[in-house]
């Protein structure tokens, strides 16, 4: 199936010049002059690309030709973003480009055969809970703005909730895999709503609580909901029950609602969104300098390079987090609606491909795996853009591929790692007879 | 599990345009109110970066000009006003922290040389900077130095000056005054003065009753109405019973058999007030209209630094409908309040020959490139009062000069037309508080037979009289004016 290959191929040539493009943008905003160091980073980015490229051509012949560009064409956005607002960071973000493809790499060639994870999904999810508090140790633990969301040891900081995202999906789907069949079958009517067996429902329910802890302890409404939307999902997709989604929506606005009027953090992050312009001088000022930022993007934006990020003069952020949490704000304001609308479609073109790799998986495993990654994956865009939008409450979370920060851009290669495994069995199934398949199964 | 993923994406799919529905709204379709909002200072910091226009007088004096500070990125342009005070009202001021104010307010997009969207595409494309546009005024820097020290000399007021036939504006004037260079550092100040408030605008905010010089209202509604003509004789008795009180002329002089000449001359309070009554509400409110009154002044100015002028209950604007007393409107009292921009409109009117002429203080614009963009065009406001109309009240006017009650006014060589105004202001709290405080006028214009400017001077505060500390304004005024052509 090298047909596939071929059109990723084909798909990445845009990619490069989006970012030679993009890069030359930048370069004669800030020097009035175009420089070939703009022409020398395309042709570096594309060379990973290709090498990346040729690299699937080998090991996963029949995956999906389209995730890899789609994501490289948002990886490229968000460099030619971040180097727009601080050179060195756009530095660190390469290498952590690199280092994202090294682990996609190593995902791909360790994994193939990644029904191992079931074996180890309790190991997984226990590893992945552990890791969330670490941000509380002392001695490691971070704090910002008032969230428990970094760890830093030595000089490696990383934010655990992008690696535990994946370990609790991988849980999630393997259990829900296994225990789908009795959460339907065991199901009971009780006053006319369809409630699952509490047999089978309490590992399900330990899920939702430690969405909750999350909520105390490390303080991240954004991760926290972020989990829980994704664990929906996936319940939904294995049980086919909508009143299971009813209940567990409502055990969790309940839970954020008691949470939200005890814990002091999460409740100001609600009222900052609910009243911006009370303290627009301090804790509004973000929502409110990001809704502005976009106010003057206007339909086609002020340009790459051409948005003010700091007041001229001092150094004091008019768009507070622009490379992180505000990105979104920023990329408004420089290509405008039409050019955001332009990154929502990516996000939900990968969305579309995943599910896609979903419903072509051939067991439960794969297809639940598939959907939860996906679900994840758009729901992190969701939650930050819907912060920064002013939809829901402006939380710490990453835009996947565009943010600056290496524990997301690692996280997500990994994510779509997987994601590219799954997508190449389940092609190869579609496309060669079964018959071959037993003889290579019988053969390995 | 195949139709839940496929519901589970319809349902990605809503999320994401609930995203791009949001992104829609603050981008684009609530992007001009959120730009107008207070805790917005990103698109006064963007115009910083860009070189604003300088603000220039008729006679090329600098008034605003912009200077670069800070280089590469952090590079930004203040705003300087190298003449100080004298042109802080009208002109105003343009800072990122205090925003901006009359004037420069008015005339922002020009200034920053905002144009279309689509042109700042192609700019942008090209590679261009923005570049704001020179705007020159049609003030007369002499004649605007001139109003302003003599008004610092009277006390508290305005003055306005405006060429009748073309609407220019060449004189305003409102002490007390402000120097633009200091807002940045003493706005409080500035803005909580509440006896001197030097940040308003006198000229346009001033509302003051406007006593006799309204009778110049009142003549023409009576003459352009056929109600009169100037060889009406009218009985006014010494005093007048008028809804209870008693209407009195100066000293409770008789005036029996009096013509329009006569009456205006002398300022003839039962005169006029008669024929007030005889006119009635639609005819007086509607010559009132005519000349601007209870209307927004048409000027380039913001809306919300200028007031209507007219008959004031409360904060609220009273129309012909409502019950007056028209024999004191007549006259400039009732609850008649009037800004000294629209005196002048009323005196430009009648020597304009009835014709009243948009108020405009711009005159050019000019590119950074040197060519002209923009040039006003005088447009007429309305059509106030017939020609013949007017040259009788410029007549009549010109007695007030000659023999009246406005000597002062008189300049040497040049026939003047004009009216004073005393309005007793007791009690007025801005004054102190004291009781013989008069609120004293002068409007008119020269010369009278080819009106080349047209002046209202007012005065707060004075125990004097309008020909004693406004007629004297408006002979400088005009003199320095009629002189410079």
């Amino acid at each position: 199936m090298t047909s596939a290959r071929n059109r990723e191929l084909l798909a990445l040539v845009p990619v490069a010049l989006l970012l030679t493009a993009g890069f030359a943008a930048v370069f004669s905003q800030e020097n009035d002059q175009l420089d070939n160091l703009s022409l020398i980073y395309g042709a570096y980015f594309l060379a990973i690309c290709l090498a990346t490229h040729i690299y699937l051509r080998i090991r996963l012949p029949n995956a999906d030709p389209y995730l890899f560009p789609l994501v490289a064409t948002l990886t490229t956005f968000g460099l030619v973003m971040i180097y727009r607002i601080d050179e060195t960071l756009a530095r660190d973000q390469a290498n952590w480009f690199v280092l994202g493809l090294i682990l996609f790499a190593l995902t791909i060639q360790l994994l193939r055969d990644y029904e191992v994870l079931e074996r180890y999904r309790y190991t997984i999810a226990i590893a992945g809970l552990a890791v969330l508090l670490a941000p509380r140790l002392p001695g490691i633990g971070q704090q910002v703005n008032g969230a428990y969301l970094g760890v830093k040891v030595g000089p490696i900081a990383f934010q655990p909730a992008e690696f535990t995202k994946l370990a609790i999906i991988v849980f999630l789907a393997s259990y829900l895999r296994e225990h789908r069949e009795v959460l339907i079958v065991g199901a009971r009517r009780v006053l006319g709503v369809t409630l699952p067996p509490l047999k089978h429902f309490g590992p399900l329910l330990v899920v939702w609580g430690a969405s909750m802890f999350m909520l105390v302890f490390i303080r991240d409404l954004g991760s926290s909901l972020m989990f829980f939307a994704a664990f929906l999902a996936l319940l939904y997709v294995a049980t086919g029950r909508f009143s299971f989604v009813v209940i567990g929506m409502l055990m969790f606005l309940l839970g954020a609602w008691f949470f939200a009027s005890t814990v002091p953090h999460v409740h100001e992050r609600v009222d900052i969104w609910l009243h911006p312009y009370e303290e627009p001088e301090n804790a509004g000022y973000q929502i409110l300098q990001s809704i502005f930022a976009q106010a003057d993007g206007g339909l086609f934006g002020k340009g790459f390079g051409q948005a003010l990020i700091t007041v001229p003069g001092t150094d004091n952020a008019l768009l507070p987090a622009a490379q992180t949490d505000t990105i979104y704000a920023l990329i408004v304001n420089e290509v405008g609606l039409f050019g955001a609308c332009g990154v929502v479609l990516v996000y939900l073109l990968i969305a579309a491909r995943g599910f896609k790799i979903a419903l072509l998986a051939s067991d439960g495993f794969s297809k639940l795996l598939a959907v939860g990654l996906t679900s994840v994956f758009a729901i992190q865009a969701f939650v930050i853009i819907g912060g920064v939008t002013r939809v829901i409450p402006l939380t710490g979370v990453t835009l996947p591929f565009i943010s600056y920060g290496g524990s997301s851009i690692v996280a997500n290669f990994v994510l779509l790692a997987l994601l590219l495994l799954i997508s190449d069995r389940a092609r190869r199934e579609a496309v060669e007879p079964p018959g071959r398949m037993a003889a290579m199964g019988a053969a390995a | 599990m195949n139709r839940q993923i496929v519901k589970l994406f319809a349902f990605v799919v809503v999320l994401f345009g609930i995203l791009v529905g949001f992104t829609s709204y603050w981008s684009v379709f609530d992007a001009e109110a959120l730009k107008e909002k207070d805790a917005n200072k990103r698109p006064l910091l963007e115009q910083q970066q860009i070189p604003r226009g300088r603000i220039l007088t008729a006679d090329g004096v600098l008034i605003a000009k912009s200077v670069a500070k800070g280089r590469g990125s952090a590079k930004r342009y203040v705003r300087r006003y190298p003449e100080g005070a004298l042109f802080g009202h009208p002109i105003g001021y343009s800072f990122v922290k205090y925003g901006d104010s009359e004037f420069e307010q008015f005339h922002n997009e020009e200034l920053v040389g905002e144009g279309s969207e689509f042109s700042s595409i192609v700019d942008e494309l090209l590679g261009e900077r923005q570049e704001g546009n020179d705007i020159v005024t049609n003030i007369d820097s002499e004649a605007q130095r001139v109003a302003l020290s003599d008004l610092e000399s009277a006390g508290f007021g305005a003055v306005v000056a405006i060429e009748p036939s073309t609407g220019a504006v060449k004189v305003m004037a409102s002490n007390a005054p402000f120097d633009p260079n200091r807002v940045p550092y003493e706005y409080s100040k500035l803005a909580t003065n509440k006896i001197e408030t030097p940040l308003l605008n006198r000229a346009t905010q001033g509302l003051y009753p406007p006593g006799s010089t309204f009778k110049v209202v009142t003549a023409a509604a009576g003459l352009d109405s056929g109600a009169i003509t100037p060889e009406t004789a009218i009985d006014a008795p010494g005093s007048l019973e008028v809804e209870g009180t008693p209407l009195e002329n100066d000293f409770g002089e008789d005036f029996f058999g009096a013509t329009l000449d006569t009456a205006l001359t002398n300022s003839v309070n039962t005169w006029f007030g008669q024929l007030g009554q005889q006119l009635g509400n639609d005819t007086l409110f509607e010559y009132m209209e005519r000349f601007g009154f209870n209307a927004k002044p048409a000027i380039d100015l913001p809306e919300d630094q200028v007031r209507s002028s007219g008959v004031y209950s409360e904060e609220h604007l009273l129309t012909a409908k409502d019950p007056v007393d028209l024999a004191r409107l007549a006259i400039g009292q009732e609850r008649l309040l009037a800004t000294p921009l629209q005196m002048a409109q009323v005196a430009a009117a009648v020597a304009n020959g009835g014709k009243l002429m948009k108020p405009q203080i711009w005159k050019r614009v000019i590119d950074p490139d040197g060519r002209t963009i923009d040039t006003m065009d005088p447009s007429v406001y309305s059509e106030a009062i017939s020609e013949e109309t007017a040259a009788e009240l410029t007549t009549a006017m010109e007695g007030v000069v000659n023999e009246g009650t406005g000597t002062n006014a008189a300049i040497s060589g040049v026939p003047v037309a004009g009216k004073t105004g005393t309005a007793e202001t007791p009690g007025n709290l801005a004054c102190g508080g004291g009781v013989d405080e008069n609120q004293a006028w002068f409007i008119g214009f020269a010369p009278a037979d080819d009106p080349q400017i047209a002046i209202a001077a007012s005065v707060e505060c004075t125990e004097q009289f309008g020909n004693d500390v406004a007629a004297p304004i408006f002979a400088d005024v005009a003199e320095t004016i009629l002189n410079g052509e």
